[in-house]
């Protein structure tokens, strides 16, 4: 058993009694008259990837996207209660909208990199944000970041070639170094992996793995096996509402509600 | 219970001459579709060919010009020049004494009636540019009547009765003669391309229109390039979507389909009684037709916005872009080649617009080409429209090698529309 491994069982012995990074309280979301969501209460570690799973239309995509306040870019879209990152409430006025998508950075469904070179695509956010003092500097971080994203061996020879030209596993990772090169403190995982081949889904999960304890990932999937795989806690939902969350481990192995155990053994969904 | 209709169901019989009857008739009608398509497109080719084969047939006769050879001597007293060779003084001399003295003595008596009168501006032109020519002799070019020009290149039919030809006879016989003296020359008219309107067909040009009209559109551009590109871009990406914006994007599809003499009506009231900005001048046909072209643009530009995908707004925004760095860095760079594209068909259209700009005075007699943007000009349609109006015969010519020049202008800007569009059209 490897150094980094023994450093990781020990963080996720911590992560029992560790204070949550994000919490939510009551969350409910409107998309014009209809009820998206209803009352989601949840906690994310910064130990833990959790995993929200639940039937098409449930509401998954919508909470994640409640924790970076992309449903305000929604026309239509209301969202109340209240979510903290690390004790300040988002929605508060003084909370920068642009600073808090920094702070938690979002992997979308569908691989979107910029029509840029591979290299603008990961430096942009650290530009915008000032994060790099000299071109050096702001090399290193791209080298980093593709690095941390395990691109970097794929395209350190062509870092000029468009950020669109790779393969679609390769732009989603290529997504996930441009999501981390502005070291956020939590990452947004929106279905990272229902566009990609099996062979680079594997590679994802395996980064999602690298990437935890680092920031803090929620992953939204249909996949459960995916889920089983990847998190360590999960949250179960249907028709808007938060149905069962728990460890990983025991809403597989031994939910409590009916409707879980209905949903992962496959009786519907 | 699928099972059970599956069962019930017979199997489907391929061969079976209903449908291949059904199938027949399906390819005939797309056969069918063809033909139609194929005929419109020879029709739409068929009446651009007549269109310019007309123009052409008519107006490339316009860029030649039939000249009569003079020998002049520029002597100072004739001239009525005295020892001040300052350009003021050299440019108010007597040059029509000279002009017209040595027309008749190298074309003789009657070559005032073959040679042009203004062709005495050659001679100033000559002695502007070179002041040292004063006292010297020198062979000259000049142009000719324009009833000469049209007999030479064989427009005008002398017919049964001569008396009736707009050539007199002893015009065309002091012609022949002086065609056998090899003093008549065909060559390119360079007139054409550099003066401006004239009362006679020989002097006119188009330099005053096509200057008038280059001003004209940079004023457009200037105006309603900035103004509706941004509009669109505040209506596509930030004004909130309610029933005030929806009124205002009605309205501006409106003002899109609104006649241009509306505008150039609006133009008259506001800027010329309210405002008093000057009169036919570049600057007010420029302000007008920029209304004019204004919604056009809107609405090209927020279509290209819109087609941007919203995934790259998301992966912007995602990462922590304000929505004016997602607006400008990444949504209307890949909108720009939309947005040209829409703005140069617009600004081809203001450019070939007439209506307008006869209502703000554009359509002056002005015999210089503007200076600036509030000297009275005209342009390029308007010339057209003038000179196909006029009833000397001359201008037939003119009127059809100006339409060239302006096709040629807005084939130019078609040409730089398509070389944009392919420079940064970008996939994703």
């Amino acid at each position: 058993m490897s150094i980094d491994t023994l450093a990781r069982v020990a963080q996720n012995q911590r992560s029992v009694d560790a204070r949550p990074l994000m919490t939510a309280r009551d969350v409910h979301v409107w998309y014009g008259p209809k009820h998206a969501l209803k009352g989601v209460s949840l906690d994310i570690t910064r130990e833990n990837v959790t995993a929200f799973i639940g039937p098409s239309g449930c509401g998954k995509s919508t909470f994640l996207r409640c924790f970076n306040r992309m449903n305000d870019t929604v026309a239509g879209a209301r969202v109340e209660g209240r979510i903290e990152l690390d004790g300040q409430d988002i929605h508060a006025p003084e909370m920068d909208v642009v600073q808090l998508r920094a702070r938690v950075g979002m992997v979308f469904q569908k691989p979107n990199p910029f029509p840029k070179s591979i290299y603008e695509n990961v430096a942009y956010g650290p530009r915008i944000h000032g994060l790099a003092a000299s071109q050096g500097e702001l090399d290193h971080i791209v080298e980093h970041s593709l690095q941390r994203a395990g691109l970097w061996d794929e395209v350190k020879d062509r870092l000029q070639d468009s950020g669109t030209a790779l393969s679609g596993g390769q732009q989603q990772r290529l997504c996930i170094a441009r999501a981390i090169a502005v070291d956020p403190e939590v990452v947004l995982m929106d279905e990272p992996c229902s566009a990609l081949d099996p062979i680079a889904t594997a590679k994802v999960e395996e980064l999602i793995e690298e990437l935890r304890g680092r920031y803090a990932i929620v992953i939204v999937t249909h996949n459960m096996q995916q889920a089983a795989r990847v998190s360590q806690k999960t949250a179960f939902f249907h028709l808007g509402e938060m149905v069962e969350y728990g460890d990983t481990s025991q809403i597989f192995t031994n939910p409590r509600e009916a409707r879980t155990r209905d949903y992962i053994t496959g009786r519907y969904g | 219970m699928t099972a059970v209709a599956a069962a019930s169901r017979q199997p489907t019989d391929w061969g079976h001459p209903r449908l291949a009857q059904r199938l027949r008739r399906r390819h005939r009608s797309e056969r069918l579709f063809r033909a139609i398509g194929l005929s419109a497109l020879v029709v739409a080719v068929g009446f651009l060919a007549l269109l310019l084969g007309t123009m052409l047939k008519d107006g490339v006769s316009g860029f030649v010009q039939t000249q009569a050879r003079i020998d002049t001597t520029l002597d100072p007293a004739t001239l009525e020049l005295s020892a001040d060779r300052s350009p003021e003084a050299l440019a108010s001399a007597n040059y029509l004494a000279v002009y017209l003295r040595d027309v008749r003595e190298s074309l003789g008596q009657d070559g005032v009636r073959i040679a042009s009168i203004n062709g005495w501006t050659e001679l100033r032109r000559r002695v502007l540019e070179d002041p040292g020519l004063v006292g010297q002799r020198l062979t000259l070019w000049v142009p000719v009547r324009s009833e000469v020009d049209q007999y030479a290149k064989g427009r005008i039919d002398v017919g049964a009765d001569p008396t009736l030809a707009p050539i007199r006879p002893e015009q065309v016989r002091a012609y022949a003669r002086l065609e056998a003296e090899g003093r008549i020359r065909k060559a390119f008219n360079r007139t054409f391309l550099s003066a401006a309107d004239s009362t006679s067909p020989e002097s006119a040009g188009i330099r005053g229109a096509f200057v008038g009209s280059l001003l004209t559109i940079l004023v457009t551009l200037a105006l309603a390039f900035p103004v509706g590109v941004l509009a669109a871009i505040y209506l596509e990406e930030f004004a909130p979507k309610n029933r005030w914006t929806d009124l205002i994007e009605v309205s501006i599809n409106n003002l899109a389909a609104v006649p241009s003499i509306i505008f150039g009506l609006l133009g008259l009231a506001v800027f010329l009684n309210t405002m008093g900005l000057p009169r036919s001048a570049p600057l007010v046909g420029g302000m007008t037709l920029a209304l004019m072209t204004l919604p056009v643009i809107v609405i090209a530009a927020r279509a290209a916005i819109k087609a941007v995908p919203p995934s790259i707004r998301e992966a912007a925004l995602g990462i922590g872009a304000s929505r004016l760095q997602t607006v400008f860095q990444h949504v209307a760079p890949l909108a720009l080649p939309g947005i040209l594209t829409g703005t140069i068909i617009g600004v081809a259209r203001a450019l070939g617009e007439t209506a307008p700009l006869l209502m703000v005075g554009m359509r002056a007699f002005i015999v210089d080409a503007p200076r600036g943007f509030t000297d009275p000009a005209t342009v390029l349609p308007v010339q057209i429209f003038l000179w196909s109006d006029d009833v000397n015969r001359g201008f037939v010519e003119k009127t059809s090698a100006a339409i060239l020049v302006l096709l040629a202008f807005l084939l130019a800007i078609n040409a730089v529309a398509v070389y944009l569009r392919n420079r940064y059209e970008r996939k994703w």
